[in-house]
């Protein structure tokens, strides 16, 4: 069953919890990234309206937690996001959530 | 083997996989003012790493970067290890290792030589905001028989007391945003309801997360509905979300607020029914908001006026409204003003006591100390108490609050006596709290001891220490979570102090011993935490309080109709009127100004047009940047690859202006001083304004450079002046003139 990681950027603050805890949960050196953070703008729209997203997305150096989840424990950065705007799961079922605007859904190795 | 609580089910420390897992809170050092859950890893007496606790309300889990990568700070080849007497001369790096005992001898020596020679007043304690011991420092102070206890050179005690000393006289009470914090079901708890509208004003709170506020609580209220309000010269993540931001130019807030105030009462749309119940004074206040005018207020503020119309009819409009205002009220000149002509929106609005609005907390438990020094280190002897230095602020000596400012004044002239030696605890001043850093270096000649107690060696104890104690983590520590009223919780010790690292309550009690054995009678930080459990109205030990790890009181809403405020028992509020005071008179009776009015920065592009011509850029500083807490973490790799060098945030147009490009060092500088720093282009920022980092520093620098780890090269504060605002309390951080150039 392929896995994915569906995240939810209308929320995403761009605080860089879940690159520190990949790190963390995996003992990687401090240049070492499992996932990584990506932004945009700010720019400004119509109306007084502005684009300034942060989205981050998995690396090569994901291994989807696999430890973590076989004991039915969250991947370190869903639990740890602040923003509570990443999920973990099977790519059917996080597909059929991609409902709103600013979402996206990374498939994972 | 797990340990259980037979109340929550819930253990506080089990075997998993090989470690041994500790549930706390969190707290300091390092670290900030929350205390979120975490689950310490440990194998073989060693922290491995720590994770969220998802059982915790308060964070549900998540953590933040800092304490996710705390094993850097805490395992940092650069801690403090061991108490060192200075070998040389102050500045130099040359330090001779002490016992315990050594240093608490020679420490008791020299102060009581200044006490015996100047008086115990000539001593001062000091803390600054990195460590928790709010309560317990005190306890140093009295110990000495000194009244000289004061956040170490912050100028005009500018962090939340003006705001809480403008609006406390008012109210009565302390108030907080609801975001569901005090209840452990939280965002589920049938009593709750999402704040229809957030006015998020002079902060970033998903970074800052300050005075007991995790910011992300105000995401999770952004998913159910709640529409925000956004006062900030910057495009913050949360202005980019919000219904309204307001850009204003820094330290104009007050104007805003009461042209907000001027909207809603011409409009009609003020919640009538709370202010006549509940509210003293609202004529004069109303009849005070003719004077500011949305026109008037946009052309100060430089905003649309639309915009301050529209937001003021939202919030008024809105069912339920909070207030999450922060640092930049205390750091305009006359922020005490600010806070308070902010608060009157509030109770303007009736959004007090409400689920999602402001509510009012108290200790939980009775347990006061862990935030508040309690009154049992007041010194007793009137006479002494009355050498509290604050000489030149008559408010300040009427309401019993220090002035930093008059210490710093004492130091340098004797007058009215010299202040001789300092005892600073968790106090990083030459590279954080103190403005005008250069003056307080030389000012620190005239003293003749100083003792730092810290977890690094910071500028201010390389440059000035005459003997550094070292500090403990968290992890190495028990306490008591505090600085906020929803629940009473441990912190957890995992793992041995380092070195000969002791807590700071520790410190404070045996230094305490030298001079007051009655008054510091612990052994141990199980008896002090005893002791402070013991005094509030809870029979609960502190090893019982572990074994839950977290203990909420009940919580009520409206509990001024309910009687549950006054000592009388009668409905309304804690003030002499049992009301809301538009107009305070208390504030009165202590010399303050008692209804909110709007003054102009000392240093302005309006009131010193002269002065603009030279410097002609509005400077806000010490916007908080993920990874750091004021001058933490410089040394923690991680934290340090997020945000590499000290930055001033500028719009690309203002920079072009100057010849800047992006990544370009520039040289900031006004009348007082200069620093360098790395531009970093913005285009969500006021052109007329820009934003500076604070409290850097360079602990990667050889100590024995001469430059103390490169601390005036790129702090913003030597462009800060020491000065307050009229009352004594406030200062300018945030609303300066500077110019801008490449530097070399």
């Amino acid at each position: 069953m392929a896995k994915g990681l569906l995240i939810d950027y209308r929320y995403c603050t761009g605080c860089h919890t879940c690159e520190i805890a990949c790190r963390q949960e995996h003992d990687y050196e401090p240049t070492k990234d499992g996932i990584k953070l990506n932004s945009i703008g700010p720019t400004p729209l119509p109306f007084g309206r502005w684009q300034y997203d942060f989205f981050p997305s998995p690396t090569a150096f994901c291994d989807g937690c696999g430890d973590r989840v076989s004991k039915s424990k969250k991947p370190a950065c869903v639990q740890h996001c602040q923003a509570g705007c990443m999920e973990f799961g099977d790519v059917s079922d996080l597909a059929a959530k991609l409902v709103n605007e600013k979402m996206v859904l990374f498939t994972l190795k | 083997m797990e340990l259980k609580s037979d109340q929550s089910g819930r253990a506080w420390k089990w075997e998993e996989d090989g470690y041994t897992v500790y549930r706390s809170n969190s707290r300091t050092g390092p670290g900030c003012h929350d205390n979120c859950g975490i689950l310490m890893y440990v194998k073989d007496g060693a922290l491995m790493k720590i994770e969220g606790d998802p059982e915790n309300p308060y964070n549900q889990g998540r953590l933040c970067p800092r304490c996710l990568a705390a094993k850097e700070m805490i395992y940092n080849p650069d801690r403090l290890l061991y108490p060192m007497k200075r070998a040389g001369k102050r500045g130099e790096n040359k330090w001779e290792r002490m016992t315990w005992d050594e240093a608490y001898d020679y420490c008791e020596k020299k102060l009581k030589e200044v006490s015996a020679k100047y008086g115990s007043e000539s001593i001062s304690v000091t803390q600054g905001t990195g460590r928790d011991i709010n309560g317990y420092g005190p306890r140093t102070a009295k110990s000495f028989n000194t009244p000289n206890y004061m956040p170490g050179f912050l100028s005009g005690f500018g962090c939340y007391i003006p705001r809480l000393v403008s609006t406390g006289f008012k109210l009565g009470d302390f108030v907080i945003a609801d975001y569901s914090q005090f209840f452990p079901e939280r965002y589920d708890d049938p009593r709750w309801t999402p704040p229809s509208v957030i006015v998020i004003w002079g902060n970033n709170p998903v970074v800052a997360n300050s005075d007991g506020t995790l910011g992300h609580w105000i995401v999770e209220c952004i998913k159910r509905g709640s529409e925000l309000i956004v006062i900030d010269p910057k495009l913050t993540w949360l202005a980019s979300r919000a219904k309204y931001w307001l850009p204003v130019r820094p330290g104009t807030d007050a104007a805003l607020a009461i042209a907000m105030g001027n909207v809603i009462c011409s409009e009609g749309i003020e919640d009538k029914d709370f202010i006549e119940k509940w509210t003293a004074n609202f004529e004069d206040y109303k009849n005070k908001t003719l004077e500011y005018s949305p026109e008037k207020a946009a052309e100060i503020c430089g905003i649309d006026k639309q915009l301050i119309i529209e937001a003021a009819r939202l919030l008024a409009k809105a069912n339920t409204a909070c207030l999450q205002w922060g640092v930049a009220f205390d750091h305009s000149s006359e922020g005490f003003l600010t806070g308070m002509a902010v608060m009157d929106l509030v109770a303007l609005t009736g959004n007090i006591e409400k689920p999602g609005s402001m509510v009012i907390g108290r200790p939980c438990f009775g347990v006061t100390d862990t935030w508040n020094p309690p009154d049992d280190v007041r010194l007793e002897d009137e006479e002494q108490r009355e050498k509290i230095l604050n000489h030149k602020y008559p408010a300040l000596r009427a309401i019993g609050v220090i002035s930093p400012d008059s210490i710093l004044d004492a130091i340098e002239t004797g007058d009215p006596y010299p202040v001789k030696a300092l005892w600073m605890q968790t106090n990083n001043p030459l590279a954080c709290m103190g403005a005008d850093p250069k003056r307080i270096l030389k000012a620190f000649d005239n003293v003749d001891f100083i003792v730092v107690v810290d977890m690094f060696m910071t500028p201010t104890a390389l440059a000035a220490a005459d003997v550094i104690l070292p500090a403990a983590s968290f992890a190495e520590r028990i306490g008591l979570s505090g600085h906020q009223p929803y629940y009473l919780g441990a912190i957890v010790k995992a793992i041995e102090p380092l070195g000969d690292c002791k807590s700071d309550p520790q410190i404070i009690y045996e230094i305490g011993k030298r001079f007051d054995p009655e008054g510091n009678p612990w052994n141990n930080d199980e008896e002090f935490y005893n002791y402070i459990l013991g005094k509030g109205n809870l029979p609960i030990k502190y090893s019982e309080l572990r074994e839950q790890t977290w203990k909420y009181p009940e919580f009520e809403y409206y509990k001024h109709e309910k009687g549950l405020l006054r000592a009388d028992g009668e409905p309304g509020f804690n003030t002499m009127s049992g009301k809301y005071e538009f107009r305070c008179e208390m504030l009165a009776h202590f010399g303050l100004e008692d209804l909110a009015s709007y003054s102009e920065p000392p240093e302005s592009p309006v009131r010193t047009p002269e002065l603009a011509q030279k410097y002609p850029l509005v400077l806000t500083t010490g916007a908080r940047r993920w990874g750091f807490f004021h001058s933490e973490h410089r040394q923690s790799p991680s934290m340090r690859r997020l945000h590499p060098d000290p930055c001033v945030t500028i719009h690309p147009e203002t920079a072009a202006q100057y010849g800047i490009k992006d990544g370009d060092w520039v040289k900031i500088e006004n009348h007082l001083g200069e620093c360098r720093m790395k531009a970093e282009f913005f285009a969500g920022l006021r052109k007329d304004t820009v934003s500076a980092d604070h409290a850097w520093w360079f602990p990667e620098r050889d100590p024995e450079d001469g430059t103390f780890f490169g601390t005036f090269e790129s702090n913003i504060n030597c462009l800060v002046p020491m000065r307050p605002g009229k009352s004594g309390l406030a200062n300018s951080c945030k609303s300066l003139l500077c110019r801008i150039s490449k530097a070399d």
